[in-house]
C-alpha cells in the first residue's frame, strides 16, 4: 500500500501537495497510508513518498475545491489525532466530486473535521494568550532577548509562531515546546526540534504581573467555573500568576463580608477642604 | 508619608480600576512590528491573556493613572470622601509597566482611566501624554483604550483619539436624575458633549479630503460606555432605552453593564448588596438582541414585567413565549429574521441552516450538529422529523424552562 510520510515542519503544504498528487492519480482513501514525523516506518507499508503510479487517464491537471476546505485542512493537519490526514483525504475525495458537501451542516465527516478544526484554533488561541516570556538577554545586547516554555495540546507551534513574529518584531525570542521550538532572531523566524523545559532565569516582572492579577480580581463576583473554562487548569503550571488563584478563591468570601461589616467612615480632611474650595470657587 | 513602591502603586491603582467592566481589545486597524522598528501588533480581534477567579477576561493592563479624585460619586470606590489608600503613577511608570508587560505577552495593551485631579483638563492632558509617549517614543503598536474625562477640552479629546484605539466615557447611571442624585459634580450634558465630539471626529476621519488623502485615523476601535446596574432604582427598561439612545445618537460600539458590587469603605447612602449578576447577564443578552438579532427595544421591554427582564428565562425566550401565535416556524421556509427569533438558535446556527437549505432540506437531526439549542428551540420549530404538536401552546411551557420554584418545607 502506498505510504505518504509527512514532515513535522511544513506539514500543511506537504499534505496538500501529497493529497493533490493522490487525487490526480485517483488513489482511493482506503488505498493510502498517512504517516507523520520521524516515527519508525510501517512494516507493511510500501516505499515512502507520494504514490508513484501514473496519473489516471483523463485526470484533470489541477484540483479545485471550495476555499472552505483549504481553510479546514490548513488547521486540521496540526491536530494531534493520528488519523487526521486520512480523515482529510477521505473528505477531499468526496468534495472533489461534490463540492456542496462542505456547506452541509449535517454531514458527519464534515462535522467531525469541523470539531477538530475548532480544537486546533482554540489551541492556537490559548497559545497566543498563555505563552509567557522571560527576559534572558544582557544589558549590552543589541536587541532584547526573551524565551518561553509552553506545552500546547496540538502541533500548533508552527501555525501560531507568525503571530509572535508580527507582534515582537524588535526583539529576539524563542518558544520551546516538547515537540517543536520557534526561534526568532534578527527578524527571521525558524523552527527547530523541541526539547525539555529549559532553565529560564527569574524575571522580576512576574511579581508585578502577579500583583496586577491579584488586584484586578473582584472577590464579590467569584465565578470559578467561568475562569476555568477560559483558562483550563492544564495551562496553570506555566502561568506565573496561577499559583495565587487558590488563595484568591479561599479569601474571597471573607473579604466581601469584611466590606459589608465595615461601618461607614468619616470623609478624610482633604475631602472637606476641597469640597469647601469648590463651593466658594 | 513613605513613598510607595511601584508594586504598591500597581496594587492600589489596579484595585481601583476593577469596577470598569470593559477589557475588550477588539476592533480597530491592523498593524504590526514586522519591520523591527517597534513593539506590538493589533489584528482586530481581542485576546484574553488570563482569567481572574471572577471569570473575567484579562486582556489589557487596566489601571487608573491616579485614584485621587475631587468628585464624590456615591457608587465609586475612588470618591473623595472614601478613605481607601491613594496613589499616583508617573507617566514613565505607566509606560514602563505597559511595555514590560507587553513584551512578556501578558497583555494586549493599556486601558487607562483616572480619578479627576486638579481639573478635567489637567487630568486628560496627563493621560494624553502617556498615550503619546507610548506611541511616539516607545513606538508601541499594541492596543490603547483611554477614558475621556467628562468636561475635558475638545482639543484634548481630539488628541486622545489620535493615539488611542478606543475612547470611552462612562455614563454610569442611566438617567440624568440619577446622575444628579449620586454623582453631583458630574454633568450629564458634558458627558454627552464628549460623546458627540468623538462621534463627529470619527466620522470626519473616515472620509478623504478633496486631494484623496486619507484623514488621520481617529479612535478606530470606536467608543464605549458603562452603566452601573443596581445602584439606583432604574428598571431594565429604562437602562435598555438609554442604551438604544446611546447606540443611535453617538454610534457607540458597546454599552457595558456592570452589576453594582461591594466596594471598600462604601458610603452609607448605597447599602452593599450582592451584585445582581443574573440581572447583568440578562441585560447583556437583551443588548445582543438589539444589536444583532433585529429586535426593537420596545419588543424586549413589552414582555418585561414591571420594566424588568425575567431573571429565570432569557429575553428571547420570554418574547417567544409571549408571541406563540408566530410559532412554530418551518426551518426550511422561514426567513432569516424569523429564524433569528427562534429561542436556542444563535447567529451561527441560522447561518448554517440557510447555507444547508440552499442544497437540501434541513432535517430535525441536522439541527443538533449545527449547534442549535434544541431543548429551547423544540416548541418553536417544525422540520422533517419533528413537529411540536400542542407543545407550542401548552400552558406549562414557561415552567419547562424556568428553574423550579424553591421548595417550601414545614417548619
Amino acid at each position: 500500500m502506498p505510504t505518504v510520510r509527512l514532515p513535522g515542519i511544513g506539514t500543511a503544504k506537504a499534505w496538500r501537495d501529497a493529497a493533490r498528487a493522490c487525487l490526480r492519480r485517483r488513489v482511493a482513501p482506503e488505498d493510502v497510508l498517512w504517516r507523520y514525523g520521524d516515527a519508525a516506518p510501517d512494516l507493511f507499508a510500501g516505499p515512502s513518498g507520494a504514490p508513484g503510479a501514473p496519473d489516471a487517464p483523463g485526470a484533470p491537471t489541477g484540483v479545485t475545491v471550495p476555499a472552505a476546505f483549504v481553510a479546514l485542512a490548513d488547521a486540521v493537519v496540526w491536530h494531534r489525532d493520528p488519523e487526521r490526514f486520512a480523515r482529510l483525504y477521505a473528505l477531499l475525495w468526496r468534495v472533489a466530486d461534490r463540492p456542496a458537501v462542505m456547506g452541509d451542516g449535517g454531514d458527519p465527516a464534515v462535522a467531525r473535521l469541523r470539531a477538530m478544526e475548532k480544537a486546533v484554533r482554540r489551541c492556537q488561541e490559548k497559545m497566543r494568550a498563555f505563552v509567557r516570556f522571560r527576559e534572558i538577554g544582557r544589558p549590552d545586547d543589541a536587541r532584547r532577548r526573551f524565551a518561553a516554555w509552553f506545552e500546547p495540546t496540538h502541533h500548533t507551534v508552527e501555525p501560531t509562531a507568525p503571530f509572535f513574529a508580527r507582534r515582537f518584531g524588535d526583539m529576539d525570542w524563542c518558544i520551546v515546546t516538547p515537540d517543536r521550538s520557534a526561534v526568532f532572531e534578527d527578524g527571521r523566524l525558524r523552527f527547530e526540534a523541541g526539547g525539555a523545559k529549559p532553565p529560564l532565569p527569574e524575571d522580576a516582572a512576574e511579581e508585578l504581573w502577579t500583583t496586577y492579577f491579584r488586584s484586578i480580581f473582584n472577590p464579590a463576583r467569584l465565578k470559578v467555573a467561568a475562569m476555568r473554562s477560559g483558562m483550563p487548569k492544564k495551562y496553570w503550571r506555566n502561568l506565573p500568576e496561577a499559583p495565587s488563584i487558590p488563595d484568591l478563591i479561599a479569601q474571597a468570601e471573607a473579604r466581601v463580608a469584611a466590606m459589608r461589616r465595615a461601618a461607614p467612615t468619616a470623609p478624610p480632611p482633604r475631602a472637606v477642604r476641597i469640597a469647601g474650595s469648590r463651593k466658594s470657587g | 508619608m513613605a513613598r510607595l513602591t511601584l508594586q504598591q502603586k500597581l496594587a492600589i491603582l489596579s484595585d481601583a480600576a476593577k469596577y470598569d467592566a470593559s477589557c475588550a481589545s477588539s476592533g480597530g486597524v491592523r498593524r504590526d512590528s514586522r519591520d523591527g522598528k517597534g513593539l506590538g501588533a493589533h489584528g482586530g480581534i481581542g485576546l484574553c491573556h488570563a482569567y481572574a477567579p471572577d471569570g473575567r477576561c484579562i486582556s489589557l493592563l487596566k489601571i487608573l493613572m491616579t485614584n485621587f479624585c475631587i468628585y464624590d460619586c456615591a457608587y465609586c470606590v475612588n470618591r473623595i470622601s472614601s478613605n481607601v489608600p491613594r496613589a499616583r503613577f508617573s507617566v514613565d511608570e505607566v509606560v514602563l509597566l505597559t511595555v514590560e508587560f507587553y513584551r512578556r505577552n501578558y497583555i494586549e495593551g493599556l486601558f487607562l482611566s483616572s480619578g479627576i485631579i486638579k481639573s478635567p483638563d489637567a487630568t486628560m492632558a496627563d493621560m494624553v501624554r502617556i498615550a503619546r509617549t507610548l506611541r511616539e517614543e516607545e513606538r508601541f503598536r499594541g492596543y490603547i483604550h483611554l477614558k475621556t474625562i467628562p468636561g475635558a477640552a475638545r482639543e484634548l479629546i481630539e488628541q486622545a483619539g489620535l493615539y488611542a484605539d478606543r475612547l470611552s466615557i462612562n455614563v454610569e447611571l442611566p438617567t440624568d436624575d440619577s446622575v444628579r442624585a449620586y454623582a453631583p459634580q458630574k454633568d450629564p450634558e458634558a458627558i454627552r458633549r464628549a460623546m458627540a465630539t468623538v462621534r463627529r471626529r470619527k466620522e470626519a476621519a473616515t472620509g478623504r479630503s478633496h486631494t484623496g488623502r486619507r484623514a488621520q485615523r481617529f479612535a478606530p476601535a470606536g467608543q464605549s460606555t458603562q452603566v452601573i446596574v443596581g445602584a439606583d432604582g432604574a428598571t431594565d427598561a429604562t437602562i435598555l432605552r438609554a442604551s438604544t439612545r446611546l447606540y443611535t445618537a453617538y454610534r457607540l460600539n458597546r454599552v457595558y453593564y456592570s452589576a453594582f458590587s461591594p466596594i471598600p469603605d462604601a458610603t452609607a447612602r448605597l447599602p452593599l448588596v450582592t451584585p445582581p449578576l443574573q440581572r447583568e447577564h440578562r441585560l447583556y443578552q437583551a443588548d445582543w438582541l438589539l444589536r444583532f438579532y433585529g429586535f426593537a427595544v420596545g419588543e424586549i421591554t413589552s414582555v418585561a414585567r414591571d420594566g424588568n427582564l425575567d431573571l429565570d428565562i432569557d429575553p428571547k425566550l420570554a418574547w417567544a413565549l409571549a408571541h406563540r401565535g408566530l410559532f412554530p416556524v418551518d426551518v426550511n421556509t422561514a426567513d432569516r429574521e424569523m429564524l433569528l427569533r427562534v429561542p436556542g438558535f444563535g447567529m451561527t446556527t441560522v447561518q448554517r441552516v440557510l447555507s444547508t437549505r440552499r442544497r437540501r432540506r434541513v432535517r430535525y437531526g441536522d439541527l443538533l450538529k449545527m449547534g442549535a439549542g434544541l431543548k429551547k428551540a423544540r416548541p418553536f420549530i417544525t422540520a422533517p422529523g419533528w413537529t411540536p404538536g400542542r407543545l407550542t401552546d401548552s400552558a406549562d411551557l414557561r415552567a419547562r424552562f424556568a428553574p423550579p420554584p424553591e421548595q417550601l418545607v414545614l417548619l
